[in-house]
């Protein structure tokens, strides 16, 4: 369908809108959400700067190639739920992408008025259109009808599984999503801070799936409760499996197992799943001292340090590279350096010294230099020796990366993998026929939008191998 | 998902026994696994280890100490009413020889856990030793159920008012010496096991101790149940639970476990003045 003309005229030449925020010092004090999503009068301000031009590269540009133009056309027009059809033709989370997905990667990275101004703020348009729909979400779903086909099974519900669950319910597949978690969502419920994305965003984006008719299994780890040979025989026709990164690295440095030393993902998932942020009320505790230190340089470094302000602390993150090496969103440093965090760039941990009970009490550090560029093509840091100096860290949270975790895996010893992370071909499918992969479990570390650009691109695979075996068998029935 | 409760039972003072529904944990369980609940919606997350199971009602035994908020909201649910959430089964299955005479020690509630394990053993063909400990002679647990898979039962209890008078370790050092046993597994408070591994150090015994530190995930993704086992850092969760006796830093793991000890007293107190904490 060819998009009608606007019947209004873009003017790009309009400064960019700029996403409202809550105040530094409310931010440090509560968990509220930080960005506060554009007003209706900003909003189509901003759509109006768009173009439409007539070969939307920013359509290309989109890993789920949501159809961006039309849907801002609406907005500009003043029609939100219109909006929100259009980018439901592709993504039923606009809620959670208008949030967390890197924009100025990828639609915004293409925008032609980026070329001469600052590019349309296309995620903040993504999550406006969000916000004015949440309250039509049950009707939306309900207007779909129950699936009656083939059953598929996806492992893990995190982004990748969801958009899958998503596109097969559509094509009338019956799809069980197994969760090894109490709570579903995967890294977007334990890892994604609150202040970033609100759960309760993130659960009806995700009630919506429910009510089209996926069926989610909390506490069910494929592996354990049951194996891949199981889930085939109980008559799943295909698997997918997006078990995600959850595997944390951790430091190897003396004194790693002192009271107050968290990996980023035991730390982030005390806050986030079991909301240690409101003990006593929540049972689940956190540790968190005068002082929190924080390895690392990505976004789980920025997550957990932000929490850390909120819980009371003060916070430093020590990164062994420079400014400029740090890949975190730029969106998250600023936000972290607003709201306190300080930076030690060019430092890393040696050993950590406690006191008599056990408790870390200081962090030994190390002034690093960049020296010749690494495998990542980066410059790597290299240690001055001498220069060794100590901090007090009361709290200490590596967010050093981590890897593929392995439960699925060890109890299928015949699927193929290489360095723990799952081997897929072109079309996503594993050394195992019908089983698919895509996501953290085959990438590493990631982000929630190539994570869901696997996950589709696996929905469309499982629908050609499955559709491609019922013809020859319709064929003989006529 | 939730698990229905069937059956529920006082085995001693402040120490119950639940048959839950778990038609696939049942099914697929070993000894020395566990499983993690959330009694409650807004629960935390525990481990307990898997005791017994019943393929007739499809269901699995654990056995819990009320000691703290979450164990108590559990032993609170009575027969009909639901876990919120129990996910399993977890962890690796205890390592069982064949053919040896075997030590089997445990103490407190950890003699439930042991369970499992000395009939794992029974059935491999081993002759099966076990040493329990209890506080008191009200405090054991199960006596009939060890019987019937042990070639030998002994009960130490600290105050004397069954069996050896004494704790378990003293009951072993008693009864048993180097070469005695090639293999064991011990299950209980971490200062028993510490004690036994220190006791057996040079009988030339592969012993086996089923660790419990602080978990949350159960599933190796939060690293918070790290321990130290010879110089190298192991999750309990997914290496473990069971490691080499000999190997275990138990000092480490003594620290790790009380690490957030004043701030589950907080949790009690905030109970106790809004009307939750009995």
């Amino acid at each position: 369908m060819a998009a009608e003309p606007p019947r209004y005229k873009p003017n790009p030449k309009l400064p960019r809108q700029a996403l409202p925020l809550l105040d530094p010092d409310k931010r440090r004090r509560a968990a509220d959400e930080v960005a506060l999503g554009f007003s209706a009068e900003q909003a189509q301000a901003e759509a109006m700067r768009c173009l439409q031009c007539r070969k939307p590269v920013c359509v290309e540009a989109c890993p789920l190639h949501i159809d961006i133009k039309r849907f801002i056309s609406r907005i500009a027009l003043g029609d939100w739920q219109g909006a929100h059809d259009v980018i439901s033709e592709q993504s039923p989370f606009p809620g959670v992408c208008g949030r967390v997905c890197q924009h100025e990667l990828f639609c915004e990275n293409a925008c032609v008025v980026g070329k001469k101004w600052d590019p349309v703020a296309i995620g903040s348009l993504e999550r406006f259109a969000a916000d004015h729909a949440r309250l039509r979400m049950k009707e939306l779903a309900d207007s779909y009808p129950k699936p009656t086909g083939k059953k598929v099974a996806l492992v893990g519900s995190g982004p990748a599984s969801l958009i899958a669950a998503y596109d097969l319910v559509r094509l009338n597949y019956r799809v069980t999503v197994f969760e090894a978690l109490h709570q579903l969502g995967g890294v977007m419920a334990y890892g994604i801070p609150n202040f970033r994305l609100p759960r309760e965003i993130l659960h009806e984006e995700i009630a919506r799936l429910q009510n089209m008719g996926v069926e989610f299994v909390p506490d069910f780890i494929v592996g354990r409760t049951a194996t891949l040979e199981d889930l085939f025989e109980e008559g799943y026709e295909a698997v997918f499996i997006g078990t995600g990164a959850g595997l944390p690295y951790l430091m190897g440095i003396p004194g790693e197992n002192l009271i107050g030393v968290y990996t980023a993902n035991e730390f982030l998932t005390r806050v986030n799943l079991m909301e240690a942020y409101k003990f006593p009320e929540s049972p689940t505790p956190v540790r968190v001292g005068r002082h929190t230190i924080v390895v690392g340089g990505g976004n789980s470094a920025m997550d957990a340090a932000r929490w850390a302000v909120r819980l009371g602390s003060d916070v430093t993150i020590l990164y062994r590279r420079g400014r400029a090496e740090l890949k975190a969103r730029l969106e998250e440093i600023d936000h972290a350096e607003e709201e306190g965090v300080r930076f030690e760039f060019l430092a890393a941990p040696v050993a950590l010294h406690g006191d008599e009970n056990g408790y870390v009490r200081e962090m030994e550090c190390i002034r690093m230099e960049l020296g010749e560029p690494d495998d990542s093509g980066r410059r790597a840091p290299v240690p001055i020796p001498g220069s060794e100096f100590r901090i007090p860290a009361e709290t200490v949270i590596a967010a050093i990366g981590q890897a593929p975790n392995p439960t699925l895996q060890k109890a299928t010893p015949q699927l193929m993998t290489k360095r723990g992370k799952i081997v897929i071909n072109e079309w996503g499918e594993t050394s195992l026929p019908h089983v698919f992969a895509g996501g953290d479990v085959v990438r590493g570390g990631s982000t929630v939008i190539l994570a869901m650009k696997d996950g589709r691109a696996a929905a469309r695979a499982i629908h050609e191998a499955l559709s491609r075996e019922r013809q020859p068998q319709e064929e003989v029935k006529a | 998902m939730s698990a229905r409760i069937l059956n529920k039972r006082q085995l001693a003072p402040e120490i119950t026994l639940l048959d839950v529904e778990a038609p696939r944990i049942q099914r697929r369980w070993r000894a020395g696994q566990f499983i993690i609940i959330r009694p409650l919606e807004h629960s935390e997350r525990i481990p307990l280890t898997i005791v017994d199971s019943c393929a007739e009602r499809q269901s699995i035994t654990m056995v819990i100490q009320a000691v703290g908020k979450t164990t108590r909201e559990a032993v609170a649910l009575e027969p009909g009413e639901s876990l919120c959430d129990l996910v399993g089964p977890l962890g690796e299955p205890a390592e069982i020889c064949t053919g040896e005479r075997v030590l089997c020690m445990a103490g407190g509630v950890g003699v439930a856990e042991l369970l499992p394990v000395a009939r794992a053993y029974k059935e491999a063909g081993n002759t099966v030793v076990a040493l329990c400990g209890a506080r008191s002679d009200s405090y054991r647990i199960l006596d009939e159920e060890l019987r019937a898979c042990c070639d030998e039962l002994h009960w130490a209890t600290d105050d004397g008012t069954f069996g050896f008078h004494g704790n378990v370790v003293q009951l072993l050092l008693s009864l048993a010496g180097p070469r005695s046993f090639a293999e064991g597994h011990v299950i209980g408070p971490i200062p028993m096991m510490k004690a036994a591994a220190e006791a057996t150090r040079e009988w030339g015994l592969k012993l086996h101790a089923s660790l419990n530190p602080i978990m949350i995930d159960g599933t190796g993704m939060c690293g918070g149940c790290r321990v130290t086992v010879g110089g190298q850092v192991r999750f309990a969760c997914v290496d473990g639970p069971c490691f080499d006796a000999h190997k275990v830093d138990f000092d480490e793991m003594t620290r790790r476990t009380r690490a957030y000890r004043d701030l589950e007293q907080i949790a009690l107190q905030h109970d106790c003045r809004i009307g939750l904490g009995r």
